[in-house]
């Protein structure tokens, strides 16, 4: 977890954008969180607070037209992808107007035009759907790239070695982006994954690297060499996010017997990502420069669910519509 | 049938198959087709010789040992602007393809409100006799006839083969089709134009009087067959080829019962919980006043499908095993 940002010099427009899209992600989830508490939200939802620096380092490296796949915890993947706020907390209530006009919810929300292929509920299912991405951008010679996201409870499923192997072989565009925050559902990590993570990969002969989840600038930086280098036609890459999940496996795991409360406020001290760029930040932007992103952002997700709130909910005769293309 | 000049011309079922996908990816260039030993070695059941030398190893892709990794990537390429077909070559193996058949390409049109489309064939086999043994010789597309989102087609003989899987090809859904391993060489008139077969679409193979029998896949065969020997006993038996278990035309199945007033359902597939037991439900309902007799379910047996031919044999439906219900449906026996 000492992996420091690869470029020391900050663009400093671009690094207040991470910011301001690492707080849009974070105050969306908290929102979420209340929506679920105050009983306004069907169903659940996992919450990505604390992964920020993942979601948000891996999209900036890509272009609007590359893909990406996501996960259950997919809101920040989503966001982070170019989604709107209003659609998503539409899709989360299961109104009209949301990205799947209610028939996802929240594992499942799915925006092509942002390329984001949609988010998998089957934990590790959407590995081949990338790595076809992946194949049908070769083929197509379109230039896209594919991030298949999925977190350390995937590594489990063999869908994942079976699509790395031919990634592998046939050198396609696809970047495996696991995002280890140490828990897999309520199971510690150390307890389900057998030798090195990294040593998977490469024994595909995939270029494998780790990186501090946590750390925005890192991620973004070691993506935007994995990307260049997979749109060059070099082939598929791995990268582990070292990060942590601030809340439960979803937003009904309050007690989290699983972990120590010691665990979680020594991740929340001092391997937050926002604290963690607003503190290489500083001095470099006008005092009060983080709490006007803030303010923004919450007038963002506030206006948001507003809007996801007084949205319909669809029409009665959609419930069959669909089903077929 | 066709009924064109040219529609004389006889392929087998094999060669119908690989006409049809040869013609599609001649037609479109977002056709490829993947799986295990697809390319050089041209399928187990050669039914793909000759593919890989007109379309190359970019179109005609062979893959590791690794159904649930290619039927994903498969599932990838159709969201992204390609028209996969996936190859599952016995179709024991979709138990090991069905989360990406029955999670992911059969839901996303509906869970992203229609925003994402699913073009792929997942092409697979069924049937028994082959001695084979229980994990090559089931037919397992009533699991897959269950689940929204895809569809299923059966071709019964060559003319039904390229049909149903030009249709396929074209269809913007997921479609999975079952060919019998057993008919592969079976020889039949197949027109050397394009044509499709609508899904949906029941064909009326022969006309009776009597007694519908509604029969998919191979099994049309053996009805045909159980027919001739019906007509000798003085029962007139009519034929359905549902040709595709979903969409299913009730319609033309509960018309044909209506008329006949005695309807048999014949199907390879398992018996219990089977098409069998959709299809007589479908019947029953659609013509309950006017059966004579209760609607006759006749699938493969109940056991897993034994080596033994003296065994496997007793599973399968057959000419007589028809025939003999056919007569006490009718009270002929």
């Amino acid at each position: 977890m000492t992996t420091q940002a690869t470029e020391p010099r900050l663009d400093l427009e671009q690094n207040l954008h991470f910011y301001r899209q690492m707080a849009k992600i974070r105050a969306f989830e908290e929102q979420v969180n209340e929506l679920y508490k105050s009983a306004k939200m069907p169903g659940l939802a996992h919450l990505y607070v604390g992964e920020e620096g993942v979601a948000v380092g891996v999209c900036e490296a890509l272009r609007r037209d590359d893909f990406i796949t996501s996960t259950h915890r997919g809101h920040g993947h989503c966001l982070a992808k170019g989604a709107s706020v209003n659609r998503m907390f539409a899709e989360l209530l299961g109104k009209e107007p949301g990205y799947c006009r209610g028939k996802g919810g929240s594992m499942h929300i799915a925006d092509p035009e942002t390329g984001n292929l949609g988010a998998n509920a089957i934990v590790g299912g959407s590995a081949g759907i990338a790595t076809g991405a992946a194949l049908s951008a070769k083929m197509r010679g379109s230039g896209q790239v594919a991030v298949c996201f999925f977190g350390d409870g995937a590594l489990g499923q063999g869908l994942l070695y079976e699509a790395m192997n031919m990634a592998a072989l046939w050198k396609l565009p696809v970047i495996y982006v696991c995002e280890n925050n140490l828990y897999g559902e309520y199971t510690p990590c150390g307890e389900t994954i057998a030798g090195e993570i990294l040593a998977r990969a490469k024994a595909f002969g995939i270029h494998a690297e780790t990186v501090d989840g946590q750390d925005v600038q890192a991620v973004n930086a070691t993506m935007k060499r994995l990307v260049e280098r997979a749109r060059r036609g070099e082939g598929p890459a791995f990268v582990e996010c070292r990060t942590y999940r601030y809340y439960g496996h979803h937003v009904g795991d309050v007690n989290r017997d699983y972990r120590t409360r010691e665990e979680e406020k020594e991740w929340m001290s001092t391997h937050d990502p926002l604290r963690t760029l607003a503190g290489r930040l500083k001095g470099l932007v006008d005092e009060g420069t983080f709490e006007r992103i803030e303010t923004d952002v919450k007038a963002e997700i506030d206006t948001g669910v507003q809007y996801a709130l007084a949205a319909p909910y669809p029409d009665a005769k959609q419930v069959d519509e669909d089903v077929y293309a | 049938m066709a009924t064109t000049e040219t529609a004389v011309r006889e392929l087998t079922y094999g060669e119908a198959v690989r006409e049809a996908i040869a013609e599609e990816m001649r037609r479109d260039p977002r056709v490829f087709l993947i799986g295990e030993d697809v390319a050089e070695a041209g399928h187990p059941f050669k039914t793909l010789v000759g593919l890989v030398q007109e379309f190359g190893t970019d179109r005609i892709i062979d893959t590791p040992i690794s159904e649930p990794g290619y039927a994903g990537i498969g599932v990838g390429a159709a969201m992204t602007g390609m028209r996969p077909i996936v190859d599952v070559m016995f179709g024991d193996f979709i138990t090991l393809t069905m989360d990406q058949m029955v999670n992911q390409a059969a839901k996303a049109h509906y869970m992203s409100g229609g925003k994402i489309k699913v073009p792929i064939v997942f092409r697979t086999t069924l049937g028994a006799t082959r001695r084979s043994a229980a994990q090559h010789s089931q037919s397992l597309h009533a699991w897959v006839s269950h689940v929204p989102g895809l569809k299923v087609a059966l071709p019964s003989g060559p003319y039904e083969a390229k049909g149903l899987m030009k249709t396929a090809i074209r269809d913007d859904s997921p479609v999975v089709i079952f060919e019998d391993k057993m008919m592969y060489r079976v020889k039949g008139p197949v027109p050397a134009e394009d044509y499709t077969i609508p899904f949906g679409v029941a064909e009326v193979k022969r006309a009776g009087t009597d007694v519908t029998i509604v029969a998919t896949s191979s099994m049309v065969t053996v009805a045909l067959g159980a027919a001739k020997l019906l007509d000798a006993a003085g029962i007139s038996a009519e034929v359905i080829d549902p040709r595709t278990t979903w969409p299913l035309d009730k319609e033309t199945l509960v018309e044909s019962a209506k008329k006949t007033s005695r309807a048999i359902v014949v199907d390879e597939g398992y018996e219990r919980y089977g098409v069998t037991a959709e299809i007589a439900s479908v019947i029953a309902d659609g013509a309950f006043y006017f059966l004579d007799a209760p609607v006759k379910r006749i699938g493969a047996m109940d056991v897993p499908v034994p080596f033994s031919p003296v065994l496997e044999d007793l599973t399968v439906p057959t000419e007589q095993s028809v025939f003999e219900a056919a007569k006490a449906l009718c009270r002929k026996a």
